[in-house]
């Protein structure tokens, strides 16, 4: 990286999928490979069921934890319909990751609006690398569904130039005892997706 | 660290040891992570305005102290700090500003730098977490210097962004506390006051000359075309997008440096003023005779980031846009499974009430398909709302106008209304919901909940004690998850003459302590739904709706299920089916 680059990575979800835990997983791994690093996100009203994106950027010196609209590298989305919400964010060539599982908002359980259809194609047609996997049903092998934003970290891990062993030492230091290795299964079940 | 953990983390290290505030997003954490540090007394108070007044007391018993709140909390708090300002501290004050532009979770977005030039109060503004935790320490030696109460204003990108900080070691705490008689300079009577005036703007003087010199407004001269003066958060988004460019960056935005920005005019050829909402610095700068730009190219609402600089100053109007042009069903923030609100606002709805709301969670009611509340303004408001429409509208509001107010927002500021309320005796039905907690900010504590921010335990006011000697005689306790018994106890007392109360009571589904145990995830029978979607009028996050599932002899579309992994067995739904297809 130049001493002026700054690279952006946007997480976007549901609340309560784990989207902060994992964005402040990477902000740590980031910090241990020897970057500046900024995260942002908002609290509050945004836990209770609604949209919830973080912004992390990294480089040898980092202004904005905003990243400006057309500026992300990496998409990671929990959800796969809120993958289309902040497209407006990236790059024509950035990477998106999917987590293929659906989870319907208000309007559509009222019948008010559809749940858009082939999300995937749609992605596959606008942008490079789209890796589409289903994170929830890798978590449950993993051993807990709570453990699909893990699984997202292993498939982002695959993108970034940091040493695997740096990602696992972090991990190991963010959870109780009892739940490291379901989490170090999820992260690696992430990287072979 | 966030901003917030690292204000917390500076006053600390500043010696700070007593702090007094009310959660409110953005603030919450700062108070969450200082009461966490050795040695410290800190309290949520029931208001911004008690908060205040409590840190006030300590400031003049000697202590260093600190009030937190959120930006409309200062409005709450506004009346001792604009006398406080006269009276000046003693000790040593600083009082937290969180503000939120853009509104993430707030009812307005007021800029409250305007607050410091309205009370006379200097106020530092730190753009991320490494100043702010330089900056509170910053602003508790200001205080004590100059004999006055300072702000440090915050905003959500600050207080809620993580970043790098630097740590010191904290500093030595000494016990200066003491009584301090002085009447001419703390009795606020108008023969004082007039001294004290007077006094203010010796201290404004004092200041004016202090912040030419202070270190934390820097001058950047890089590119002298262009020159850039802003503060805060802006600061770091225009630094992003102009690296190149002159800049003045001011850590205190009240008082301004004159002689600074004069000197900074004379540097470069052309200037923007970057801020966020009120053209705050731009309209003192102007004033100087300096020329700038300022809100005739930037917007006055919402949040910047640095496209919105970058595309202003260069005049660009196409912002990069997203390839997806279909419109995409919105995903508001919900109740949460179980929550005892859903109960309570599906079973007013039946009514066809005017429903005034106010202040919590349950203002996420108001939306399709709960549509549960029709008003709300801000903290304490529903009672007062509801009294005033029920009033105006005589007879044909009999019956039809209910104000709800949660437990924390009831005992914040809805207390003096319901007793208003009793006192000028109207027909307004008011429900308190009562979950046991501060729900929408996290679990804090408050007068009823037995404890206190410390985590020792505390009074616990009775809801209805309170209400009964405030002059209500209408009072109901009800489960708001049993829905028959709160649809006929709304229905009762809407009916009756003069002022009811309904305590709606149960813990918040999240609130660990109230003891609300999960049940097992309930299921929809496929064989007996009807597809009605009368419970997916309950917008509870795990009911969904899958369409296409037909059944023979019915004319079904399409069936409800429940996600087991979210539902946690609250058993509402199961008591709206009328086809008992939910066990």
């Amino acid at each position: 990286m130049s001493d002026r680059e700054v690279k952006s990575i946007l997480f976007a979800g549901v609340g309560g999928q784990g989207i902060l835990r994992a964005s402040d997983i990477t902000c740590e791994v980031i910090m241990e490979a020897g970057f500046d690093v900024k995260k942002s996100e908002v609290h509050g009203m945004a836990q209770r069921g609604g949209c919830v994106t973080s912004h992390v950027r990294y480089g040898k010196k980092v202004y904005s934890p905003l990243a400006k609209t057309g500026s992300i590298q990496t998409l990671v989305s929990f959800e796969k319909m809120e993958s289309l919400r902040y497209l407006q964010f990236l790059r024509k060539d950035a990477a998106i990751i999917v987590n293929t599982e659906e989870i319907n908002p208000p309007a559509v359980n009222m019948g008010d609006d559809p749940y858009p259809e082939d999300i995937i194609g749609f992605l596959k047609n606008h942008y490079g690398k789209v890796i589409g996997l289903n994170a929830a049903e890798l978590a449950q092998k993993a051993g807990n569904i709570k453990t699909a934003n893990v699984v997202l970290l292993g498939a982002l891990s695959n993108l970034m130039n940091i040493d695997k062993s740096v990602w696992q030492d972090v991990i190991k230091k963010s959870f109780p005892e009892k739940l490291v290795k379901m989490n170090l299964a999820a992260f690696q079940m992430g990287i072979d997706a | 660290m966030s901003g917030n953990e690292a204000i917390a983390r500076g006053a600390y290290e500043a010696g700070v040891r007593f702090a007094a505030a009310y959660p409110g997003t953005p603030s919450t954490e700062i108070m969450e992570q200082f009461c966490k540090y050795e040695g410290v007394y800190a309290e949520w108070s029931t208001n911004e305005k008690v908060a205040v007044e409590v840190a006030i007391g300590a400031a003049l018993a000697g202590e260093k102290a600190m009030a937190v709140m959120k930006h409309v909390g200062v409005n709450v708090a506004a009346d001792p700090i604009f006398t406080v300002s006269y009276t000046g501290i003693n000790g040593a004050l600083v009082i937290v500003s969180a503000d939120d532009p853009s509104m993430h979770s707030s009812q307005n977005e007021q800029d409250n730098r305007n607050y410091a030039r309205f009370a006379k109060i200097p106020m530092l503004e730190p753009a991320d977490a490494d100043e702010a935790k330089q900056y509170i320490k910053l602003a508790f030696e200001i205080s004590a210097r100059f004999d006055t109460p300072v702000f440090l204003r915050s905003t959500t990108r600050v207080s809620h962004s993580k970043s790098v900080v630097h740590l010191d070691e904290p500093g030595k705490y000494e016990d200066k506390t003491g009584f301090v008689y002085n009447a001419q300079k703390y009795v606020m009577v108008p023969v004082n006051a007039r001294t004290q005036r007077v006094e203010v703007e010796k201290r404004e003087r004092l200041l004016n000359d202090f912040v030419e010199t202070f270190p934390e407004n820097k001058m950047e001269i890089n590119n002298p075309e262009v020159g850039i003066i802003t503060a805060g958060m802006p600061y770091n988004y225009s630094k992003e997008v102009f690296p190149d460019y002159s800049y003045l960056k001011l850590g205190m935005v009240y008082p301004l440096p004159e002689k600074m920005i004069r000197d900074f005019a004379s540097k470069v050829k052309k200037i923007y003023v970057v801020e966020e909402l009120d053209p705050y610095l731009e309209e003192q700068i102007k004033a100087l005779g300096v020329k700038v730009i300022g809100k005739e190219i930037f917007p006055y609402t919402n949040e910047f980031d640095p496209g919105v600089i970058k595309d202003a100053i260069e005049g660009n109007l196409q912002r990069a846009a997203s390839p997806y042009k279909e419109s995409l069903a919105a995903r508001p923030p919900n109740l949460c499974p179980g929550c005892p609100h859903r109960g309570l606002f599906y079973a007013l709805s039946k009514h066809k009430a005017y429903v005034h709301g106010d202040i919590g969670c349950y203002t996420l009611s108001y939306m399709k398909p709960l549509q549960g509340l029709h008003s709300c303004i801000c903290m304490g408001a529903s009672i007062g709302m509801a009294h005033g429409m029920s009033k105006a509208m005589k007879a044909k509001g009999k019956g039809k106008v209910v104000g709800v107010i949660g437990d924390s927002t009831f005992l914040h500021s809805g207390i003096t209304s319901l007793l208003n309320l009793a006192y000028n005796n109207s027909d307004a039905l008011i429900i308190i919901l009562d979950n046991s907690t501060t729900a929408m900010t996290g679990m804090q504590e408050h007068p009823g909940t037995g404890y206190t921010l410390m985590g020792k335990e505390a009074k616990k006011v009775n809801l209805k004690d309170l209400v009964s000697v405030l002059g209500i005689e209408n009072i109901e306790v009800i489960d708001p998850l049993d829905y028959k018994a709160t649809r006929s106890a709304i229905k009762e007392e809407l009916a009756k003459d003069g002022p009811s109360v309904i305590i709606a009571q149960r813990p918040c589904a999240l609130f660990k302590r109230g003891g609300i145990k999960p049940k097992p995830a309930l299921k929809v029978d496929t064989d007996k739904c009807e597809g009605c979607r009368s419970c997916i009028g309950l917008n509870c996050p795990p009911i969904a709706w899958k369409k296409g599932v037909t059944k023979e002899g019915s004319k079904r579309k399409g069936v409800s299920y429940i996600d087991a992994a979210l539902c946690n067995g609250c058993g509402l739904c199961a008591q709206i089916c009328k086809f008992g297809a939910i066990s």
